[in-house]
């Protein structure tokens, strides 16, 4: 295998780490909300630096390959992906740090009702993120496309959850700190449902030299 | 941009030397006013096709073509054509700056005077303008009558060049102009390139990729005779269509 090769598999794996980091973040996230564990919250926002380090060092290490081994084609494709991609995950990374944000304030107050949409939407958007991460690796199958489609879920559950908050924030106006919170939170996991979608819409740019962003998929 | 039309249409085309078929059955068509590329490995045939195109092939005696070779939908290879006119209208400049063993002038205004310019005013204005659109002008205009072998290798390149365009030619061929060169000769050639692209249409069979993705609009490909693609640059380079195109451009040939 060629040092070339070498650099793109190591830049493969970085990308998965950073991937599995940001997976990490969001499950904790999401657990420190439902159990109310405020530790594993603040762990959550403790441990973003890592993420952002590594987003910088795939950065530099793409500006690297782009300047040292003039990639065509192909590996020129797979190296302007990693760049998005390690953006949109950055970027999820910071949403987690909010959930968590959020989830501290929120263990503090009485609990307003059990948490049923969250954790759906955390659910479906955890599946978005693994399988975005799964197809950047085995490449080009029709995972990308089915990912994209989970979003419409997502975005239906954001709807239906700020719904039922909306009427417990009419019933009493007392409740409104605590349910515009979780609204937030919902919308906080549907962004980061976005993002997995901008990952795989990349992923199918990096398999088939395609650009589908900002059009109706099939 | 000037509008293209094909100046050359390539049909059906084979070259031989003797028993070995060099190009084989290569359809390519050659837009006026840009810039083509020819890329491939060593023995892929792209320097055979680009001297069939002004019939520098016709020297080695063993080599024959079959198929159409239509230079304004004219055949190219018709017995009737005139090949010294044809060399006129389809220049070449090769891989080692080969100027004559004569003054700078006298390489300039060598072919004029075969077309029957005599006039010392008239070859004076040729080689001027030959050597400004080349971009030779500024540093050899004193020096007119020192040797051409005197010049530096760009420069001799850059004056090989004016040689061609002394000719007033519709095409130039380049094979591998740059190759002899350093980075700052060839930046300097590839931005005359661009330049003489608005008024001559430029066929370059190139080794370095990254020149071919730098300065031309059009890119082929050629592996072992046959053309593999053809297309836009930008396509070639970014998304080739064919497995061997995109093996040959990403380095994992062979």
């Amino acid at each position: 295998m060629s040092i070339f090769e070498n650099e793109l598999n190591e830049l493969r794996e970085n990308i998965l780490k950073l991937g599995y980091m940001v997976e990490n973040a969001i499950r904790d996230s999401v657990k420190s909300l439902v159990e109310r564990d405020t530790e594993l919250a603040k762990q959550v926002i403790k441990r973003d630096h890592l993420v952002n380090a590594l987003d910088v060092k795939i950065d530099e290490e793409c500006v690297r390959l782009i300047a040292l081994r003039q990639p065509m084609a192909r590996d020129l494709r797979l190296i302007t992906t990693a760049m998005k991609i390690t953006t949109d995950l950055e970027r999820m990374g910071d949403l987690a740090v909010n959930i968590a944000e959020r989830a501290i304030e929120l263990n503090q107050e009485p609990q307003l009702k059990p948490f049923v949409n969250i954790p759906k939407m955390a659910e479906i958007t955890q599946s978005m993120v693994r399988d975005s991460l799964d197809s950047f690796v085995t490449g080009c199958s029709r995972l990308p496309y089915e990912v994209i489609k989970r979003d419409d879920e997502v975005d239906e559950l954001t709807v239906k959850n700020f719904e039922e908050l909306l009427a417990f924030m009419i019933k009493d106006p007392k409740n409104i700190p605590v349910a515009v919170k979780r609204t937030y939170i919902a919308k906080y996991l549907e962004r980061i449902a976005d993002h997995a979608t901008n990952i795989c819409e990349m992923i199918i740019y990096m398999c088939k030299g395609k650009m589908i962003r900002h059009t109706e998929i099939t | 941009m000037v509008e293209e039309k094909n100046i050359f249409e390539i049909k059906n085309f084979n070259v031989w030397y003797g028993d070995f078929q060099a190009v084989k059955d290569v359809n390519l068509n050659i837009s006026s006013n840009r810039i083509t590329a020819i890329i491939g490995p060593s023995g892929c045939g792209k320097s055979t096709l680009l001297r069939a195109m002004n019939r520098m092939n016709d020297l080695i005696t063993s080599s024959r073509t079959s198929g159409q070779m239509l230079f304004h939908n004219i055949d190219i290879y018709d017995k009737n054509t005139d090949v010294i006119e044809l060399r006129r209208r389809v220049g070449m400049v090769f891989q080692k700056p080969n100027p004559f063993p004569s003054s700078v002038y006298e390489n300039v205004a060598y072919g004029p005077k075969l077309r029957g310019i005599k006039k010392k005013s008239a070859l004076d204005e040729i080689v001027e303008q030959a050597l400004i659109k080349a971009d030779l002008w500024k540093e050899v205009k004193d020096k007119l009558n020192d040797s051409g072998l005197s010049l530096s290798g760009g420069q001799m390149q850059r004056l090989c060049i004016a040689r061609s365009l002394a000719q007033q030619p519709e095409v130039i061929l380049f094979d591998e102009p740059t190759s002899a060169l350093d980075p700052i000769s060839t930046a300097h050639i590839e931005n005359l390139l661009q330049e003489l692209q608005k008024t001559v249409t430029i066929v370059i069979v190139t080794h370095n990729m990254q020149q071919a993705a730098r300065i031309s609009h059009y890119t082929a490909f050629m592996y072992l005779g046959e053309l593999i693609e053809f297309g836009n640059t930008d396509t070639i380079f970014v998304n080739p269509a064919n497995k061997l195109t995109e093996e040959y451009i990403t380095g994992r040939f062979g």
